[in-house]
């Protein structure tokens, strides 16, 4: 904790909120970690050095480093000025977001490529692109190529679909 | 020691074609990542972690090997060039090197990096071919107890001495340690922590892990800042030829930062960040003209790269002789060596020379090539640069998909990869360090399998860690390196601003 001076700080600091929510966080993790690990049977043949054992001092150390980081939050939070004054800009998570979700629920159903080149334009979108026909073809032929890139040398089957089988045939390679 | 003709035989393993176009295929894409910001070598191997299903195992690790030392000399050309370094073992780099390009100096300072890199990457790689025998020596005398305790004092300065604050490396240490903990109990045969899922019962994937952090988490991170400053690349300028001025300034940093970067790297301990600034430090201490610095001096260009690749260097020796990870890449690696069935440790170099030596002839001769690849080919790189970021991002985000999807098929692994990369968000906001919850979770069972076995030997005695001398001289260490710096700032430094503003 060598940064842990409040330079320019107020008289007293301020709570800080951020590093309060994830103090918090970390101390619930612990005590979920301490439940679920009490929770794990135990045969008295192992009852020295069982799988509780190491399960249970880790959740006993996030617990302290929990309360530890709640301390510190309460004494005026630990992120720095310019990390502090910077608004995250929401737009541009949504935008990623989005695409993360609309990956997941449309890979398995609509392939690969076509998940992948969604996801392409909204990350892109989230940075401020809006050539949305570039970054979409952009995006499909890099999705293209990098499936039958793995596919082929990694000989990894990822998510095929309409758009994968339809070229397979077309080339005529039996999808793997 | 025999270690000249090991390494000879090494030569003849790493010389075959088909050895030398995996390790140029590393080396080209070790330096692309290196250079594309965004990109690291332990988010790069982890999506190459696959490979290891379908190639030998001296050829994964001669392409891994690539990567990693090429990562290295990247790294600078961002640093240089743009002024964002990749990497936190390049920020040094960037404080001289990107004022030097600014005054139109950029191709000396790119040379003086790719030149010192070169110098310290081969007495780093001389430095594994010698001392690597010497630990194994040393280490076939460590018992379990032994071990674990090296575990816990690696664990101790990756996470709490490296990082900015003691509390927070150490939590992430421990959400690595859990995570790693996710899964069937090898000994048991008990589900730990799998939340009645049956897609948790092998584990999770260190792919999703690493992926999720370093390329989702990143990226949202970027995202987020992303309006608040645009970065401008500095056009090549300057000869890449360098004066006799600036040879006569760079060779003694050169050998001064290999001297400096590959004895910290090789300590159980690792990191890259302490040895380049250290380097940093002393040349402005030596250099005839310290009021350059802050300016563009060559000599903290040249000291401070080569400090960072000797320590790249230096890594692989308790890596590969002990099975002890200090790097987030290192790590990676590790979780290679686990997926061919290889423990690496002191037996690693007798059960398999031919991998070991492949690997460290293959460095020398990576060295060579990375050399090649950065100077006159330097103009290449720089185009890369020019990807404008959105596509970049988009791209990485998408790879980040294929290489989580394609393990298992399972939407599961991507929830878990988007999941982790939120956390991973929060993390890089709030300042935690991410390396120690990949070193967590790969070196973390490894711990506690030590623990189990030292406890079972000690028939269920605790005190086994304190009554060997090996682990209790260990153990002290560790917690020296844990309290240590708080005590000293308490005791040399009682200074009024130092403490908070209570009457």
């Amino acid at each position: 904790m060598t940064s842990g001076s409040q330079e320019d700080a107020p008289l007293r600091p301020r709570p800080a909120v951020g590093e309060t929510i994830i103090g918090a966080g970390v101390l619930v993790l612990a005590i979920v970690m301490f439940w679920q690990a009490m929770s794990i049977p135990v045969s008295p043949l192992y009852a020295k050095v069982g799988p509780t054992v190491v399960p249970l001092m880790t959740a006993a150390a996030l617990g302290l480093l929990g309360v530890l980081l709640l301390i510190d939050a309460w004494q005026g939070g630990w992120q720095t000025e310019e990390e502090k004054s910077a608004t995250p800009d929401r737009a541009a998570l949504l935008w990623i977001l989005a695409g993360l979700v609309l990956n997941v629920v449309l890979i398995g159903p609509a392939g690969f490529t076509i998940a992948s080149t969604i996801l392409f334009v909204c990350v892109a979108r989230g940075f401020g692109s809006k050539a949305i026909v570039r970054d979409a073809s952009i995006g499909a032929a890099f999705a293209l190529v990098a499936y039958f890139g793995f596919a082929t040398t990694l000989g990894i089957n990822i998510g095929s679909g309409l758009l994968e089988t339809t070229i397979e045939r077309l080339i005529g390679v039996e999808g793997s | 020691m025999d270690a000249f003709s090991q390494l000879l035989n090494g030569f003849a393993v790493a010389l075959t074609p088909m050895n030398l176009l995996w390790c140029l295929v590393g080396t080209t894409l070790g330096t692309a990542i290196g250079v594309l910001p965004g990109l690291g070598p332990a988010l790069t191997i982890a999506l190459l972690l696959p490979i290891t299903f379908k190639v030998e195992s001296t050829a994964a690790f001669i392409l891994f090997a690539g990567i990693y030392y090429g990562a290295m000399y990247g790294g600078s050309t961002t640093s240089i060039l743009l002024n964002t370094p990749g990497e936190s073992a390049t920020i040094v780099t960037a404080l001289e090197g990107h004022k030097m390009a600014r005054n139109g100096r950029a191709g000396a300072a790119l040379a003086t990096a790719a030149i010192g890199s070169f110098v310290a990457g081969m007495i780093g790689t001389l430095g594994i071919t010698f001392l690597a025998p010497v630990v194994v020596d040393w280490a076939l005398k460590f018992g379990p107890a032994d071990y674990f305790s090296l575990m816990v004092f690696a664990f101790v300065t990756v996470s709490a001495v490296l990082g900015s604050s003691a509390v927070r490396g150490l939590a992430a240490l421990f959400f690595g340690i859990w995570l790693g903990l996710i899964g069937v109990d090898l000994q048991t045969g008990q589900a730990r922590f799998t939340f009645g899922l049956p897609e948790l019962l092998d584990g999770i994937n260190v792919i999703v892990v690493a992926v999720g952090l370093f390329a989702v988490g990143e990226t949202l991170y970027v995202a987020s800042r992303y309006r608040s400053g645009k970065d401008e690349i500095i056009p090549l300028s300057g000869s890449l030829w360098m004066t006799l001025e600036e040879w006569k300034r760079s060779w003694k940093p050169w050998l001064r930062g290999a001297a400096i970067g590959f004895p910290i790297g090789a300590m159980p301990a690792g990191g890259a960040e302490i040895p380049t600034f250290l380097s940093y430090y002393v040349e402005k201490k030596l250099s005839s003209k310290p009021q350059e610095f802050g300016k563009g001096a060559i000599e903290g260009v040249a000291g401070p790269e080569a400090a960072n690749n000797a320590s790249a260097a230096g890594v692989l020796v308790p890596m590969l002789t002990l099975g002890l990870p200090t790097s987030a890449t290192a790590a990676i690696m590790l979780s290679a060596f686990q997926s061919y069935g290889i423990n690496p440790g002191p037996l690693l170099l007798q059960s398999q020379p031919q991998l070991v030596w492949g690997l460290i002839a293959s460095l020398f001769i990576g060295n060579v090539m990375l050399l090649v690849l950065n100077l006159p080919l330097i103009a290449i790189w720089v185009k890369l640069l020019h990807i404008p970021a959105p596509l970049l991002y988009a791209g990485i985000l998408v790879f980040a998909t294929i290489g989580t999807y394609g393990i298992t098929q399972s939407p599961v692994d991507l929830i878990l990869l988007y999941l982790i990369g939120g956390i991973g968000y929060l993390m890089r906001r709030y300042d935690f360090p991410a390396a120690p919850v990949i070193i967590g979770m790969i070196l973390g069972p490894l711990a506690e399998q030590n623990f189990r076995q030292a406890m079972t030997i000690s028939a269920g005695d605790w005190t086994v860690f304190f009554t060997r001398p090996l682990s209790a001289t260990i153990l002290a260490l560790a917690a020296l390196a844990l309290f240590g710096p708080k005590l000293y700032q308490l005791a040399v430094r009682p200074k009024p601003d130092h403490v908070p503003g209570d009457a």
